[in-house]
């Protein structure tokens, strides 16, 4: 059910806030033994803001645009008075004495908390293994992974445990699970959405951004989490246009662009690439125009990607010390001791690389080589993009090279799955929006995403393209079933 | 293109402050000498006269009126403490012996 649908059956009286956030709850109840995309169920609480949704109702107010919608929300936003974990042995009993300026905006608008989502340790991994609190498993294929960093909440979508969720992307960890999951992921412009109460990551590459069922339902999200933050400096002071309203206005003439990079990838799995092509197809034969742009320096994302996420993470981890807050090891000989050896037991090994990483490229000697080099290269790849929006309104890409790989495919070989994010990687570097949406699937059932790419702060025409090939095609309308999928 | 050995992952763990055990050294250095392999084909781009990025999108000044504020929330923030004494944060001794 749409997000708008619902509200018409609220208001009518068909249903009860109450009975769809029961449905929900029993639905994980049911499912998530199984998929465990969440890592905190909050059944109570989601009980008692339904019955308060309820009761304003009967009174005859005004209900507020997500009124009783049931939202699962990625265990690295802060959550008032509810564990936020990060999925890390470090936080792992850490209630925030503050709430996030995103779930702050949901709550006021009426939604409801279901629970907390699944992620990679700090939100660094591209399949939700890295978790410190177990892997969570495709709902359409329980031996593959959901994909990540966000897991957790595109499971709980694609699966119906919940209407909507958020999760943040920092190098596609929306967009990829979403693609994996088949379901819709938004990646907005840099400094469109606050980042206040997102426990940071890589802050010059962190995002917040809806995973929804349809391409309507993350433009009522956006809607609402959208907008200047006097708590966060980076978020942008600019008006936000109405997301929805524009969604049925035609993309006849509109230009749209498929990086020929994107295409000649070695990787890129025949199915997915026929799949994307076909989607392309499908919107020149809705009016737009296709045209093939290069992005010189596109390749060169990951290497970039891998220098300047490390750096920032190293910096923005260091205050783990066992002082404040967080993981304290038992070893208490000095402070030092301690701090090290809190860190040593806190972080899982794949959060401890990337400090490692971060940590050599910021070292005297070698900060030239590596950390100035990258945000050189990183502007190459921001102007890449912004000679190709003077020739076109819309970049077209697969999401990801391959279908939902195997659980413990990448085990060994940590550079292997950061290879697999090549795709999404280069719209963080530019700051730019792009959604994820599904385009069909593979021979094994496994759904295929459609990634979009806008210019600055072109939500809306994103969106639009979005909607307009959503309901072109109907994807999930002809999906195979599955055990885990609605 | 640079060798790493388990003696230089110990010295960057050092500055990371991560006391890692001696048999995950080998492991690591192993891994950041890959990715540090694979990061380096940046050297062959040209970025003579390329001003680095340090931020995707330009932001300006925020003001704002100077106002007091009051958060209140200086228990709760103590409260979090792994272990505390009074208002204080309490921490091992800070000189080694």
């Amino acid at each position: 059910m749409a997000i708008a649908e619902w509200r018409r059956q609220l208001s009518l009286g068909k249903v009860s806030a109450r009975e769809l956030t029961q449905e929900k709850l029993s639905r994980i109840k049911d499912l998530d033994q199984t998929l465990h995309s969440f890592l905190e169920v909050t059944s109570d609480r989601a009980l008692a803001d339904a019955d308060r949704i309820d009761e304003a109702r009967a009174a005859g107010q005004e209900l507020p645009p997500l009124a009783g919608i049931p939202f699962a929300i990625k265990d690295n936003l802060c959550t008032r008075g509810i564990k936020t974990t990060c999925a890390s042995r470090m936080l792992a009993d850490f209630l925030p004495p503050y709430e996030s300026t995103v779930s702050q905006r949901l709550w006021n608008s009426g939604a409801v908390l279901l629970g907390k989502t699944n992620l990679d340790e700090f939100a660094m991994g591209s399949s939700t293994e890295t978790s410190a609190f177990g892997s969570t498993l495709n709902p359409w294929n329980i031996k593959k992974v959901p994909g990540g960093s966000s897991g957790g909440s595109a499971a709980a979508v694609a699966s119906g445990q919940c209407m909507a969720a958020l999760g943040s992307d920092t190098g596609g960890s929306i967009r990829q699970p979403a693609s994996f999951c088949g379901v819709v992921g938004l990646k907005p412009t840099y400094g469109r959405v606050s980042r206040w109460g997102l426990i940071a990551f890589a802050s010059s590459l962190d995002q917040v951004g809806p995973f929804t069922s349809s391409v309507s339902d993350a433009a009522e999200v956006l809607q609402v989490i959208a907008g200047s933050d006097p708590k966060d400096s980076t978020c942008l002071n600019i008006p936000v246009p109405n997301y929805s309203d524009s969604l049925n206005d035609s993309i006849s003439g509109l230009r749209i662009g498929l990086i020929k990079e994107c295409f000649d990838q070695e990787g890129l799995s025949k199915s997915v690439k026929d799949s994307v092509l076909e989607a392309a197809n499908c919107l020149e034969t809705l009016g737009a125009e296709l045209t093939e742009v290069s992005c010189p320096r596109f390749n060169d994302g990951i290497a970039t990607y891998y220098v300047i996420a490390p750096s920032e993470a190293s910096a923005n981890l260091a205050r783990y010390d066992g002082v404040k807050y967080g993981y304290r090891s038992e070893a208490s000989e000095d402070l030092a001791i301690m701090t090290a050896r809190s860190r040593a037991e806190g972080f899982g090994s794949e959060v401890q690389r990337r400090i490692l990483i971060g940590t050599y490229a910021l070292s005297a000697g070698y900060v030239d080589a590596y950390y100035r080099k990258a945000q050189q290269v990183r502007t190459l790849i921001r102007r890449d993009f912004e000679a190709a929006f003077t020739k076109v309104d819309i970049l077209l890409t697969p999401t990801a090279p391959t279908t939902a790989f195997s659980a413990g495919a990448h085990a060994d070989d940590p550079l292997s799955m950061y290879l697999s994010d090549l795709l999404t990687i280069p719209a963080n570097l530019a700051g730019i929006p792009a959604i994820s949406l599904p385009c069909g699937f593979d021979q094994t059932g496994l759904p295929i995403g459609l990634q979009l790419i806008g210019n600055v702060l072109d939500e809306q025409r994103l969106l639009r393209v979005a909607y307009q090939y959503e309901k072109a095609v109907n994807v999930m309308g002809s999906s195979p079933s599955g055990e885990f999928i609605p | 293109m640079n060798q790493i050995n388990a003696s230089d992952v110990r010295k960057v763990a050092g500055l990371a402050r991560l006391d890692l055990p001696n048999d995950q050294l080998e492991e690591h250095a192993i891994q950041l000498e890959k990715i540090l392999a694979y990061v380096e084909q940046l050297e062959k781009v040209d970025t003579t006269n390329i001003p680095p990025t340090t931020r995707a999108v330009e932001v300006v000044n925020v003001l704002r009126e100077d106002v007091v504020t009051s958060t209140d929330i200086r228990d709760k923030l103590l409260a979090l403490a792994p272990e505390r004494e009074g208002d204080f944060f309490k921490v091992p001794k800070i000189l080694s012996d």
